[in-house]
């Protein structure tokens, strides 16, 4: 059974800093397909396309029928551990410092054998279900699990090694006037955030919502305005140390396309709400969340990003938000890359219409503020780097997947 | 179609360049000292040598053409053979062929590597496609780890103890301690080898080999050509040879051998009865278990029993690695798969460094290697008579 974790002390300013290590996140072009899934909390392998065999570890070609078409798919997940190793000695810096690993040989009921993680719950001979994370290297990882869950199941270390969990993390919201952001700070509480600041601009302006924010256990409201660098700059020099995951949830929603906005001035607003606000945050905080990324159980984890599903596919009914977004989006695949040297997972959650105001004639299905809220929170538990919230999301997605250019016309019709 | 004996094809000259923990030299360095050794062994000149054989993990970025330069070698008859620990035998095994069908005449069979303080852990990392994406990021523990999934498994199915595989480690100590080129000098006992340190659990610090620089080599050329340069030479009965055996197994517990192993004895014309001592490839003691089961000794599950029934010091009862082995002379990167052989051929000859087997006629040596992603890919053995067999 799983130790549940202890609460961190406070930490003594005149330690050092562990520097976060990674470990190795080269993989063949094919083993990728590997980390695509994982990146969308998906189990998936190569399915020979005309034998049916599943395939692992990842080839370019079938080895019972040496055929080249070997997508991934879906399959099943279930299999049994035929022999474990707890290694304590190894050449990689990275896992040097979490001596003692374990590790397994797992049988999938599938067909091949799956060299992985071990969660400290499963031990050797039991069945056990496998997922793919990524690891700290950005890549994908197989990890058994307990074929049931079990209690405390998410503190496993080697578990949480891959996951963004908020418990005993603390957590900054950019935006608490939002619906999202207030949902958000309640949610986060609930999982077991040590604090949760959320950053409201011009604090004295009373706003709704206010009361039941500021009524919330372990939540704390900072003074934030996205649109301004020093407002920005001077709540990062305050808190930047003490945030484990940044939410970004400054929003700007306003219909219309490019033509029709006579002029820039919305869309310098929007661009100074959405991509500058981003930019500030990203230039304040990252440095100090790569530097964090291995400081212990409330290590530097997560830079979450709520991105309209449109950031992927233009809406021209909201087409200069969609841009925006879009830009958004670019720059989120930037700070991936720019946070990776410490560990530190950028999480891109899309949804689609909101049930809140400035989608008023939009028709439903929409998305409540509380279940994006709670999709954000399983994936920082999953340790998922793309969420596709709502029926809307997840119908971009696929049909984005299937046929950009038909999505372009449906969605410009 | 029954394969054709390898009649009239002798091994000669074994040559080891003495080991060393770290080296600053290059792998040509040691490759060439070993060349060097085989030439003046035989009382060749350079030119003579018209066929040369090369493995090597660090000759890179050079393969076996680029020290044909490097040394001087003129060969008409190239091969290189990056198999690890199969090296030795694979490469015999052709450079009988080139030499019996007159293909070359003097071929060099060589395999050296430099071990610099990184150049392991660089190399675990990029060994092989497989091993890049589905082993190294799984704790980087190296062959270590794949190695005690594989023990940890054959424990459970065939009830092999600690104990036992210590006794394989203690006695291959034991024979290293006569052996001068061992890098391994301090006497091990059960006691000792139980309370090591664990690398990677059922794996303890006895249980693997130390990774280190050196060279072997040995020239294989027709009988008469021996004899003419007064050469005590070993014949070969018979090779094996076998990649990818038995994929469908979930987890190691056969290798390569026991595909072949009929055909193994058949062509040599004698049985395991017959062999008077084996020189298993034993980068950890349950692969020496596996081959003592897979070459025939005795049966699958029946490895553990053998070890408790028999004593193994190379004046023992089932006389093994009677130079102590990877496991206590070192693991020179793919002279490891030279290793064996080597040691046989000493022992064939009368040139034995360490202790003698007494009256050894019929020596056997097996090579295994390439733990590609799961498990050992590549499995050859070869027989050798001395003399008078």
């Amino acid at each position: 059974m799983t130790e549940p974790l202890a609460r961190p002390k406070r930490k003594n300013p005149l330690k050092k800093t562990r520097v976060p290590m990674l470990p190795q996140g080269v993989r063949s072009r094919t083993a990728l397909g590997l980390t695509a899934a994982a990146a969308e909390g998906r189990f998936r392998l190569q399915v020979c396309d005309d034998c049916a065999a599943v395939i692992y570890p990842p080839r370019d070609a079938c080895p019972r029928c040496l055929s080249p078409r070997l997508p991934f798919k879906d399959v099943d997940d279930r299999g049994t551990l035929l022999a474990e190793t707890t290694i304590r000695t190894s050449t990689d810096v990275y896992f040097r410092e979490r001596m003692p690993w374990r590790i397994g040989t797992v049988q999938l009921d599938a067909g091949p054998s799956i060299v992985a993680h071990l969660h400290g719950d499963l031990s050797e001979g039991q069945r056990t279900r496998l997922e793919l994370k990524l690891d700290k290297s950005g890549q994908a990882i197989a990890i058994a699990l307990p074929a049931e869950d079990t209690p405390n199941m998410q503190d496993d270390p080697q578990w949480r090694e891959l996951t963004c969990d908020p418990k005993f993390r603390r957590v900054l919201i950019t935006d608490g006037r939002t619906a999202v952001g207030q949902a958000l700070a309640e949610a986060l509480s609930e999982a077991g955030a040590s604090i949760v600041f959320v950053g409201i601009a011009d604090p004295w302006k009373p706003f709704a919502g206010e009361d039941r924010l500021r009524k919330l256990e372990r939540v704390e409201i900072v003074a934030l305005d996205m649109t301004d660098t020093i407002s920005v700059n001077e709540c990062a020099g305050e808190f930047a140390p003490r945030v484990d995951i940044l939410i970004n949830t400054a929003e700007h929603v306003r219909t219309g396309g490019i033509i029709e906005r006579k002029g820039l001035t919305v869309a310098r607003e929007e661009l100074e709400v959405r991509y500058f606000g981003l930019t500030r945050l990203a230039q304040a905080f990252g440095p100090v969340l790569r530097a964090r990324g291995a400081d212990g159980v409330n290590s530097a984890a997560a830079f979450v990003n709520l991105l309209s599903v449109y950031a992927l596919a233009n809406w021209p009914a909201y087409g200069a938000f969609s841009a925006t977004e879009a830009a958004c989006l670019s720059a989120a695949q930037s700070l991936r890359a720019e946070l990776r040297p410490g560990g530190v997972k950028v999480v891109n959650v899309f949804f689609g219409p909101l049930e809140t105001e400035w989608y008023q004639a939009v028709p439903p299905p929409k998305v409540a503020p509380s279940a994006l809220a709670r999709a954000t929170v399983r994936a920082l538990q999953q340790g998922l780097e793309d969420v596709f919230v709502g029926d809307i999301a997840e119908d971009i997605r696929a049909r984005l997947a299937v046929n950009p250019k038909a999505l372009e016309r449906e969605l410009g019709s | 179609m029954a394969r054709q004996p390898y009649d009239g094809v002798v091994v000669t000259v074994p040559v080891t360049v003495p080991y060393r923990r770290y080296s600053t030299n290059t792998a040509h360095w040691w490759v060439g000292r070993a060349v060097h050794g085989v030439i003046q062994g035989a009382g060749l000149k350079s030119a003579d040598i018209d066929g040369l054989s090369l493995s090597s993990f660090t000759v890179g970025p050079d393969t076996a053409i680029g020290l044909t330069q490097h040394l001087g070698l003129s060969p008409r008859w190239l091969d290189h053979v990056p198999l690890g620990g199969a090296s030795g035998v694979v490469a015999l095994r052709r450079a009988a062929r080139a030499v019996q069908c007159g293909d070359a005449e003097f071929v060099v069979c060589v395999a050296g590597d430099t071990n610099q303080v990184d150049s392991f852990r660089r190399m675990l990392s990029t060994f092989s496609r497989f091993a890049q994406d589905a082993v190294y990021p799984y704790g980087s523990g190296g062959p270590n780890a794949s190695f005690a999934l594989i023990t940890r498994n054959y424990m459970k199915h065939y009830g092999a103890t600690r104990e036992d595989f210590g006794k394989i480690c203690v006695a291959q100590r034991d024979n290293a301690l006569k052996f001068p080129y061992a890098l391994m000098k301090k006497k091990l006992t059960l006691d000792e080898y139980l309370g090591a340190r664990a690398i990677s659990d059922p794996i303890h610090l006895f249980d693997c080999v130390m990774p280190c620089a050196g060279a072997e080599a040995f020239l294989v050329c027709r009988e008469d050509r021996a004899r003419s340069l007064g050469l005590p030479a070993a014949r070969l009965l018979a090779t094996i040879e076998r990649h990818n055996a038995f994929p469908e197994d979930p987890i190691q517990y056969r290798g390569g051998w026991a595909l072949d192993i009929a055909e193994f004895y058949a062509m040599a014309g004698v049985t395991a009865d017959d062999v008077d001592f084996v020189q298993t490839y034993d980068d950890y003691p349950v692969i020496c278990m596996m081959q003592i089961e897979d070459l025939g000794f005795c049966a699958k599950g029946e490895g553990p029993e053998f070890v408790r029934s028999h004593t193994l010091t190379a004046d023992g009862s089932f006389p093994h690695n009677t130079s102590g082995g990877q496991l206590s002379v070192g693991q020179a990167g793919a002279a490891g798969g030279f290793l064996g052989l080597v040691e046989t051929v000493r022992q064939l000859t009368g040139e034995a460094l360490g202790t003698a087997v007494p009256d050894a006629l019929v020596g056997l040596a097996s090579g295994f290697g390439m733990i590609n992603y799961d498990r050992g890919l590549a499995s050859g053995a070869a027989l050798l008579a001395g003399g008078t067999a």
